[in-house]
């Protein structure tokens, strides 16, 4: 078995590696547009803007956040494989746009959860430190407590992309040329399953490995540094 | 450095009027319509038990707690009214807080130079400068390019200060300054409140030092039950206490 993974791995790195930059170009593209809709997410989540007691902004991203979260994410690539290029003829959306548009929907749910928790979780003291000085609140956001959230988020955003990176796996589903399908494709042609899925596991594990080791070195650094 | 106690009316002017303030949280009224006018000048100290209201009604004098009935009168201008720019009116009023909050991600010097640049009142050279004087006061001068998490609580609560001060308030509103602080840093900052007080500073204190209490104040109020059920002079209130309750608090914490 050793030795058969040893010849798959000899014979077919390229066609690894290859799908390894797919699947990271993948999550980079997904956590990168997942930050951005996320951030506006999560200020639609913390709006304060109210008709009587009904907060409309809270509510539409509330209901986004929650039906992302309550269905699997296999379903949501279904759904958009099936419905961009039915909305969108005229674009003729490739695989990978509508695979990478759905982790994009999908990454935004989470990482607005992981702003508003970070905002949230600067103590309220310093909100009122600030506004008692005379700020008023844009300039208590931006001068005070953002400053201290971005330590909270920003590992907690790291770890969103190892994540990603396991995620991406699902659009496989569709052949979309990232690792998983490198795997479908290979062990297809060899009749093999259990050796290129161990050489996919391994790339996998190293890549996540060395990330969540990266992001606990920075999470420790950002904690040391008093700023 | 005891104060003497003066009469009301050789001090300032009004200050702050409140009238009628009423604050609920949920089912509970904490202020039940609390009267009371702070004159240039006075120092106040509000005592009474916990739940009384006596941090709601100072937080309320700043509007970081919104009150749901009364008028609160600052300088002549109705600051509960909706049209009011209540920043503006924060400017003038420095507050310390129970658990310092001071900013963890500025230095000292950061801390006080933030609000008096940001909000137009100093140029950034001018700040410092300012900055640097105050800290020297309190003893900080050397912790200025420091962060905040390098300090002890006594360096905290006495930074806070600073940074109220910078702003170049009309009044000092301190909530509990010392009861979040280990013993031995207590004296350190009721220092600066002192030598704060004696340079003429308007103050409303809530605490819970009543010899302190006694030393400074010109009037002392005791809250309870969200009204204020007695007030005086320290004498009064100390040594010659009218109100049942109070006499009950007074023996509890002074034997």
């Amino acid at each position: 078995m050793i030795e058969n993974i040893i010849r798959v791995w000899d014979k077919y790195w390229i066609l690894f590696i290859q799908g390894l930059g797919i699947t990271l170009m993948l999550s980079l593209v997904t956590v990168v547009a997942g930050c951005i809709l996320g951030f506006l997410i999560s200020l639609l989540r913390m709006s304060r803007l109210r008709i009587f007691h009904f907060r409309p902004l809270n509510a539409i991203a509330g209901i986004y956040v929650e039906v992302i979260r309550g269905t699997p994410i296999l379903l949501q690539l279904y759904f958009f494989y099936f419905l961009l290029p039915e909305m969108l003829p005229f674009l003729n959306p490739s695989k990978i746009v509508c695979c990478t548009f759905a982790l994009c929907l999908n990454s935004a749910a989470y990482v607005s959860e992981v702003i508003r928790a970070g905002i949230q979780a600067v103590d309220k003291g310093q909100t009122e430190a600030a506004r008692s000085l005379g700020l008023n609140q844009k300039q208590t956001m931006m001068h005070v407590v953002l400053p201290q959230a971005v330590k909270n988020i920003l590992p907690a955003l790291c770890n969103e992309f190892v994540t990603m990176i396991k995620e991406t796996s699902l659009a496989s589903t569709f052949f979309v040329g990232e690792l998983m399908t490198v795997y479908r494709t290979i062990s297809g042609a060899l009749f093999l399953t259990i050796e290129p899925l161990i050489i996919v596991g391994i790339i996998y594990f190293i890549v996540t490995f060395t990330l969540s080791k990266g992001v606990l070195f920075m999470e420790k650094k950002m904690s040391a540094s008093a700023a | 450095m005891n104060k003497q106690n003066t009469n009301q009316t050789e001090k300032g002017g009004e200050l702050i009027r409140v009238s009628g303030l009423k604050k609920q949280f949920g089912s509970l009224q904490v202020l039940k319509g609390v009267d009371q006018v702070i004159r240039k000048g006075e120092v106040v100290s509000v005592i009474g038990p916990s739940g009384g209201g006596k941090s709601t009604f100072l937080r309320c004098l700043n509007l970081l707690e919104t009150p749901d009935g009364g008028n609160i009168y600052f300088e002549g201008v109705d600051i509960t009214d909706k049209n009011v720019d209540i920043n503006l009116h924060r400017q003038k009023m420095g507050m310390v807080f129970q658990h310092f909050n001071v900013f963890p991600n500025m230095t000292v010097g950061e801390n006080v130079t933030m609000a008096p640049v940001l909000l137009g009142k100093k140029t950034k050279d001018q700040a410092l400068a300012m900055a640097r004087e105050l800290l020297d006061r309190v003893g900080l001068l050397d912790k200025i390019d420091t962060y905040p998490q390098k300090l002890s609580g006594g360096q905290k609560q006495r930074l806070a200060i600073v940074r109220a001060l910078a702003m170049e308030p009309d009044v000092m509103l301190f909530d509990e300054p010392t009861s979040a602080l280990d013993p031995e840093m207590v004296g350190e900052v009721l220092n600066v409140i002192r030598e704060l007080v004696s340079t003429g500073m308007t103050t409303v204190i809530v605490t819970h030092e009543m010899g302190f209490a006694r030393e400074i104040s010109d009037r002392v109020l005791f809250m309870d039950g969200g009204i204020i059920a007695e007030e005086g002079s320290p004498e009064d209130i100390f040594d010659h206490p009218k109100n049942e309750r109070t006499k009950e608090f007074l023996g509890k914490v002074l034997r």
